[in-house]
């Protein structure tokens, strides 16, 4: 499903960032860190009009020919990205929607672990197999 | 027909619904104007099916003539040609006529109609005011044609036929009647189309249901529905326009993804075609009819169908004031189109797509920009930078692709390719022909030519570039302008390349986002390196040598270039920040004190951890130091202590390097809080303490600029200059592996004070590696101390008397003994120092580890002990012990003030009694001159006076005894040994022992008492000095070490003079005393001595003529409360200073209980009346009275018992007469010294029988106490409070006497009155019952009655 899936630091720091075809890892850390401007510039419009109300999901950042980017940022402004191949036409914003709460809650565990630092990056296998499988439905 | 024949272009704009006019057609035309621009006027509302929402349009018509023709057939759907509405047009007012012609021909146009089904139609009836004028008489009939037409055509439908009154005037009325008609012409008008439409868009979803059959053609389908869209555009209706080509648009990208997944459709087959023309988007027309023919056709490609649905999107959406959506729509849609042509995996030319990208995107931006103007576009940058973008990086592969990118210029196979794009291009529009700047003949230029490619590159990438900058998205501006210093890489530009990655390196090395840094650093490198930047290029080079993301290989290259240059010899130096190369991860100090005396050895121990991925040689590594002089001088090391501690590890927290995670960095360094606390200099006492943060300038200068703090060497080297301080810490060639290594520096510490580490450096060959600041800060101290002597007890509490251990610790300090030093003791007579020959001293260095022992030399002369000391060298301990005896302190006499050999007053011992312990202590001084120092150092020691000693006197009649009591107070056991008592005068007196053992053992907190007698021959000494003297030694130590205690004491007076002897007398005829009965006491005070001296002085003055006399007190008192005296108990006797002058005094006493009752105790005081002579009072009684009472007062605690018993009865005194005549003022008593006075009655009992009957009686009463002992023979006793205790006992009395039924016996309860009246009650006023007292008897408990009496 997914090419990519990051978790990124309130302090636009990657926390996490995971791509399946690795040889173009370097394009997708380009690509995620671009969406970034996106993520800031729809947080900042949708704060200035709802303040806390405010819908986690950002829906589609911006497509590019071979990707489309979503982004999703939690309260703490920790942001979600998903890459996803433009091809892969089957998947509805309801989808992608659920797998980002799927990784909300996932990364909701990580933080409540009591031997985590928050901050660092994540190192948790939980998190893999979430994100793994994630990637992994293809089809 | 004509129409579909001549296939008239359509432009949408124009179009009209048609209305076709029939009749009178010269009537028409007269009025066609007028109507034509009223008919839109007003807005209608428009009902639609389907639930769709009203909708307000403006009506506009295009009128044309009547023609058989314009009636659609049977079959054709053209919606565009179709006729709405049929007018008939008449003014006939002659109903004649009307019968003759206009009634035929309506009926031949109303079978026409209806012949093609068309129900919508309407007849007016034009009525000019001139013939309503003329036949003003014909009104009816006029109007009659008007009914008959309706009457003929209008048979149920009476509004087909409407009146129009004085079209041509300007009345109201005709007002009124246009009105109508409008009203009436729009209402059916859209009445029509609801039908007509709906009857289309009907026929069109059937169409659309048959979709799934297989002769179905998409491209039939497109042009019914676009027939829809046309209308509703003719309708301005644009919206419901554009949602019919968003219907095809989803409905053709349903098609092309059902056709991905394996569902194929026959029509889909002209689609997959390979693409030959890739023209872009063309969107200058309304309808681009090539392309829409195409479709028609069934010829169309995938990209003519797109561009033309998009063109026509574009159109509408313009119409709509929506030009940011097209934006949007277009982006959306050349990424589809390229997912799709790759899903239906249509074969394009290598670059074609490119080409129809680049030129699609160039011409929406142009339309767009030609429908805004220059502030919109500019506030509108984040639509449209997209599709600048997009349009950057496709010209760019194209670039790339035709070989217009690399140094060399095209090869002929790009020249090749080139030919075939530019071929699919097509001929230039004709809309664009004459545009300059037309996306057709940008792209066409920039493949032409390298120079005009690259100008054609970079004005668009500097466009995208600049609108992401002003919509804020720097990353974005960033990705591109990276992408931007590859083609100038690419081209042989490194220079421009640099700062361009330089900046994105900025970018990503302040997020923390490694893969991208060590990406962008590694293309800086090149460009460092291409442009011989040395510095930068070797800094970089560290950077990627360290950078974990790069494989092994990469590094090695890397570092390997770094030391390819150190090792070059000649070339300039080269300084680099030492962060790239290791970091600094922690600093030790041996020892851990970080604090050291000037001279010793610190040792700082450097953890590095080497980033390089090879083993790295350093010639050196050196760290400069910073020193400040401790200005408060020298200090001793308990200052220094005090003071803030270094820590002897200092953990570097690792600035980590970008290419780690930055969590750390994001954080932002921890606050480093320290206290202060401002003491005033004079006193140490405390003025202010806070707490202050020690690195602020590192957190504000994080929250000036959002930069990290450690990052700056990262991309710019900062001026790492190595500063040279005056002092290094410097070690060579060491050899730095990867991953941590120690060094080890040596660190000066010759002048005392604060040294700080300030920078660090290692110099590999020409290469110099610095790291600026060591931060936090490290430090460590080196300090002086003074030669320190303190001297204290071996073991606690040193006892005096005996020889004890004292340790000398001499703390050397900055001093260095020298062999010939000598401590110099000034000796004192209270504390020699007890000489011993293996007086060892022991040296030992800071750490506590021994170094050396030697034997002390001490010499002894007569006023100072000198001691040697061995050689010791600064800031060691030396140490030993002296025996020293603490001489107790006899007596009480000592000698005057005497100087020491040094010239100071001796400070005498003291003794005093110490709170913490029942030991007396002594403070000993001592005086010291030490060799570094002129003054003499004063020490004291405290010593224990392991004993207490009392002395007594005691006597029996002329025999005297004299007692010493010995009580060891210390925790230690003596043996105590010789016991002496010697008379100091050594006069005649024989002091004989009477102590059985010459050997006494005297256990801790335990008393030895030692009696001597004493015996004289001549007269005894009034005073009386003597000296106990004994030797004492701890137990279980030989003979040897007894040491002598003396006790040192005096008596005076210790002549018997009087003895008393006391008699009790049973009352007259009995043999014994009852307890309860008053019997008598004769005592005889009898004078044994002849008058002494000083005793007949000192009463010569008072009595001159007549026997010498001297006048005593005596008091008869009983403590133990067991007899009542009853009478005066105390009184004045007169006797002569003679021998056995006798004197006898009778009282009456009364024994409370039976048994044997010890004798009432018996004082005898010496009255020393006032010198004065006062004149004498008239009543001798109250005289008396008033001499008793001040004595009482004086002495109320020990004379209560008897005072508080007044005498009723007389005082039998022999010399009462002079007792009378005395009437002095203001008597003293004095009482005698012990032994003066012999009691011979002193512990004499006598035997008491008990009465016959005893009751007693307690009661208590709630608020107080009151225990009444009460006994029908005889006494009284407990008042607690004076007033209400004698109410009640009175009280309580009666009772009990009521109570026990007893009121017989000697004693009643009016006696009882009696005595609490006049006895008790006066006696407790009189002493204010401070103390009560009690008079309890618990002889017979069978008797004692217990009350609770409440209140």
């Amino acid at each position: 499903m997914a090419v990519c899936i990051a978790v990124i630091a309130k302090e636009n720091y990657p926390l996490y960032i995971r791509s399946v075809p690795t040889q173009n890892e370097l394009k997708f850390h380009y690509t995620v860190h671009t969406s970034l401007d996106v993520v800031e510039e729809k947080i900042s419009a949708v704060g200035k009009s709802l303040g806390d109300q405010r819908e986690l999901y950002l829906g589609l950042l911006y497509p590019t020919e071979d990707y489309k980017v979503y982004g999703y940022v939690t309260n703490s402004k920790v942001k979600f990205v998903i890459v996803v191949d433009s091809s892969n036409t089957s998947l509805r914003d309801n989808e992608i929607r659920s797998m980002f709460r799927k990784l909300h809650n996932s990364f909701t565990d990580v933080m409540c672990n009591p031997f985590h630092n928050p901050g660092d990056t994540i190192q948790s296998k939980a998190f893999d197999g979430i994100v793994s499988a994630m990637m992994v439905q293809t089809g | 027909m004509e129409v579909q024949e001549e296939k008239p272009i359509i432009y949408t704009m124009e179009n009209k619904p048609i209305v076709t006019c029939a009749g009178d057609q010269g009537l028409f035309t007269s009025l066609y104007t007028s109507l034509a621009q009223q008919l839109p006027r007003e807005p209608m509302e428009w009902r639609r099916t389907y639930g769709r929402a009203p909708k307000m349009i403006h009506l506009e018509a295009n009128f044309v003539q009547f023609k058989e023709d314009l009636l659609p057939k049977e079959g054709n759907k053209a919606l565009l040609t179709f006729p709405f509405l049929h007018i008939y047009w008449t003014d006939c007012c002659d109903t004649e006529v009307y019968k003759s012609t206009v009634k035929e021909d309506m009926m031949r146009w109303q079978n026409s109609l209806r012949s093609h089904s068309s129900p919508d139609w309407v007849i007016i009836v034009v009525e000019t005011n001139d013939t309503k004028k003329k036949n003003k008489t014909n009104i009816l009939p006029r109007s009659s044609i008007v009914d008959k037409i309706r009457s003929d055509f209008c048979n149920k439908q009476n509004d087909r036929c409407v009146v129009l009154s004085d079209p041509l005037k300007d009345s109201s009325r005709s007002q009124e009647s246009w009105n109508s008609l409008l009203l009436k012409l729009r209402t059916l008008l859209l009445m029509s189309f609801t039908k007509n439409l709906g009857r289309f868009e009907d026929d069109m979803r059937t169409l659309r249901e048959k979709r799934t059959q297989p002769g179905w053609s998409f491209c039939e389908y497109f042009m019914v529905q676009e027939e829809l869209a046309f209308v509703f555009e003719m309708l301005q209706q644009f919206e419901d326009a554009l949602v019919q080509y968003d219907e095809l648009d989803a409905l053709f990208t349903q098609y092309v993804l059902n056709f991905g997944a394996g569902d194929t459709a026959n029509w889909l087959g002209s689609f997959c075609a390979p693409v030959r023309n890739w023209s872009g988007l063309l969107l200058r027309r309304p309808i681009d009819m090539e392309k829409r023919d195409g479709i028609q056709r069934g010829e169309a490609s995938l990209l003519d169908l797109r561009s033309y649905l998009f063109s026509r999107q574009c159109t509408l959406l313009i119409f709509l004031q929506r030009p940011w959506e097209v934006t949007q729509r277009a982006l959306d849609l050349l990424h589809n189109c390229v997912q799709e042509l790759r899903l239906l995996e249509v074969s394009v030319l290598e670059g074609a797509l490119d080409c129809w990208v680049f030129l699609s995107c160039l011409e929406v931006l142009h339309r767009i920009e030609g429908c805004c103007d220059q502030a919109q576009l500019a506030s509108n940058c984040s639509h449209t930078v997209g599709l600048w973008a997009y349009a950057t990086d496709k010209l760019k592969s194209l670039g790339e692709l035709c070989g217009l990118v690399s140094e060399k210029g095209p090869t002929s196979e790009d020249l090749n390719r080139t030919v075939d794009l530019l071929a699919g291009l097509g001929d230039e529009r004709p809309e664009t022909v004459s545009s300059l700047q037309s996306p057709y003949k940008k792209l066409k230029e920039a493949l032409s030519s390298v120079e005009a490619f690259e100008r054609h590159y970079l004005e668009l990438s500097h466009a995208a570039m600049e609108m992401y900058t002003a919509i804020g998205r720097l990353r974005s501006a960033r990705l591109v302008g990276k992408s931007l210093a590859e083609f100038y890489m690419r081209k042989g530009d490194p220079e421009r390349a640099e700062t361009l990655l330089q900046e994105a390196l900025k970018s990503y090395v302040s997020e923390g986002w490694s893969l991208p840094v060590t990406h962008t650093r590694k293309q800086i490198a090149e460009c460092q390196k291409l442009l011989g930047r040395t510095e930068d290029y070797l800094q970089t080079s560290a950077l990627l040598a360290g950078d974990v993301n790069l494989t092994t290989e990469e590094r090695k290259h890397f570092c390997q270039e770094l030391l390819t240059f150190a090792a070059k010899s000649g070339a300039p130096k080269v300084t680099l920040s030492m962060g790239v190369f290791a970091q600094l991860t922690r600093l030790q100090f041996h020892p851990a004190t970080a604090s050291v005396h000037s001279g010793a050895v610190l040792q700082v121990e450097l953890t590095l951890r080497c980033l390089m991925p090879v083993s790295v040689h350093i010639q050196q590594v050196a760290a400069s130091i910073h020193f400040d002089v401790d200005h408060g001088g020298t200090h001793g090391r308990s200052k220094s202590t005090q003071r803030h501690r270094n820590p002897a590890t200092v953990e570097f927290i690792q600035a980590n390097l970008s290419a780690g995670p930055p969590s750390s960095s994001a954080a932002g360094p921890s606050l480093e809080m320290d206290e202060i606390q401002d003491r005033s200099p004079s006193d140490n006492s405390l003025n202010s303490t806070g707490v202050v943060c020690k690195n602020t300038h590192l957190l504000m200068r994080r929250h000036d600029s959002s930069s990290p703090p450690d990052t700056p060497n990262c991309f710019s080297p900062p001026a790492v200059a190595m500063k040279e301080g005056a002092q290094m810490l410097k070690v060579q060639d060491v050899t730095l592996e990867p991953g941590n290594n120690s060094i080890t520096f040596t660190a000066p510490s010759g002048q005392p004070g604060t040294y700080t580490l300030r920078q660090l450096c290692a110099i590999v060959g020409q290469v110099q590696l610095v790291l600026p600041h060591i931060y936090p800060s490290v430090q460590y101290e080196v300090y002086s101390q003074e030669p320190q002597l303190t001297v204290e007890p071996l073991s606690e509490p040193l006892l005096a008397g005996l020889p004890q251990m004292v340790k000398f610790t001499l703390l050397t300090g900055h001093y260095a003994v020298k062999k010939g030093d000598a401590l110099q003791l000034s000796n004192t007579d209270t504390m020699p120092i007890l000489p011993s020959t293996s007086c060892t001293a022991r040296i030992t260095d800071p750490t506590a580890e021994s170094v050396s022992e030697s034997v002390l030399f001490i010499q002894s002369s007569e006023k100072v002990t000198s001691i040697s000391l061995p050689p010791t060298p600064p800031y060691h301990t030396l140490e030993f012990q002296l025996e020293v005896l603490c001489i107790i302190p006899s007596g009480t006499d000592r000698p005057a003030n005497e100087r020491l050999t040094n010239g100071e007053i001796r400070h005498r011992p003291r003794s005093y009694s110490h709170p913490d312990t029942p030991m007396t202590a002594i403070d000993q001084r001592m005086s010291i001159d030490c060799p570094w120092s002129i003054y003499s150092t004063l020490l004291a020691l405290t010593f224990y006076i392991p004993f207490k000693t009392k002395h007594s006197l005691l006597s029996a009649g002329n025999r005297k005894y004299i007692q010493v009591c010995v009580h060891n107070v210390s925790d230690v056991n003596f043996t105590l040994a010789e016991m002496r008592l010697s008379e100091k005068p050594l006069a005649s007196l024989e002091l004989q022992s009477l102590n059985a053992k010459t050997q006494q053992l005297l256990c801790s907190k335990h008393s030895v008492f030692c009696l001597w007698e004493v015996r004289w021959k001549d007269d005894l000494p009034s005073c009386l000095q003597c000296v106990f003297s004994a030797n004492f030694s701890p137990l279980k130590q030989d003979v040897s070490s007894f040491k002598p205690f003396h006790y040192q004491f005096q008596f005076e007076r210790v002549t018997t003079l009087y003895s008393v002897r006391a008699e009790i007398l049973p009352p007259a005829g009995e043999q014994h005393c009852r307890s309860g009965f008053l019997c008598g006491l004769e005592v005889c005070i009898t004078r044994l001595t002849e008058p002494a001296e000083g005793e007949l002085a000192e009463e010569s003055k008072t009595d001159t003529d007549g026997p010498k006399t001297t006048k005593l007190m005596y008091e008869v008192a009983d403590s133990s409360s067991n007899w009542a005296v009853c009478g005066k108990s105390s009184g004045m006797v007169s006797m002569p200073i003679t021998a056995n002058a006798t004197h006898k005094v009778q009282i009456e006493v009364m024994p409370l209980f039976a048994g044997h009752l010890p004798f009432p105790k018996i004082q005898v005081l010496k009255y020393l009346p006032h010198t004065a002579a006062v004149a004498i009072q008239p009543d001798p009684d109250s005289c008396v009275e008033n001499d008793s009472l001040s004595l009482l007062d004086k002495t109320l605690d020990d004379q209560a018992d008897t005072a508080s018993i007044r005498s009723r009865g007389s005082v039998h005194s022999v010399g009462s007469g002079d007792q009378q005549q005395k009437g002095v003022a203001m008597p003293r008593l004095e009482p005698f010294s012990p032994g003066q006075v012999f009691n011979h009655s002193h512990a004499r009992q006598v035997l008491v029988l008990p009465s016959t009957d005893d009751h007693i009686m307690e009661m208590y009463s709630t608020s107080k106490l009151l225990n009444v002992p009460v006994s029908t023979t005889g006494t009284i006793g407990v008042v607690q409070e004076p007033r209400t205790a004698h109410r009640e006992l009175q009280k309580d009395l009666e009772l009990a006497a009521y109570g026990t039924g007893r009121n017989e016996g000697r004693m009643n309860g009016e006696m009882y009155r009696d005595i609490l009246d006049k006895n008790l009650l006066p006696s407790t006023r009189m002493l204010k019952m401070r103390r009560g007292w009690t008079f309890q008897q618990d002889k017979d408990p069978k008797h004692i009655v217990k009350e609770t009496e409440s209140k």
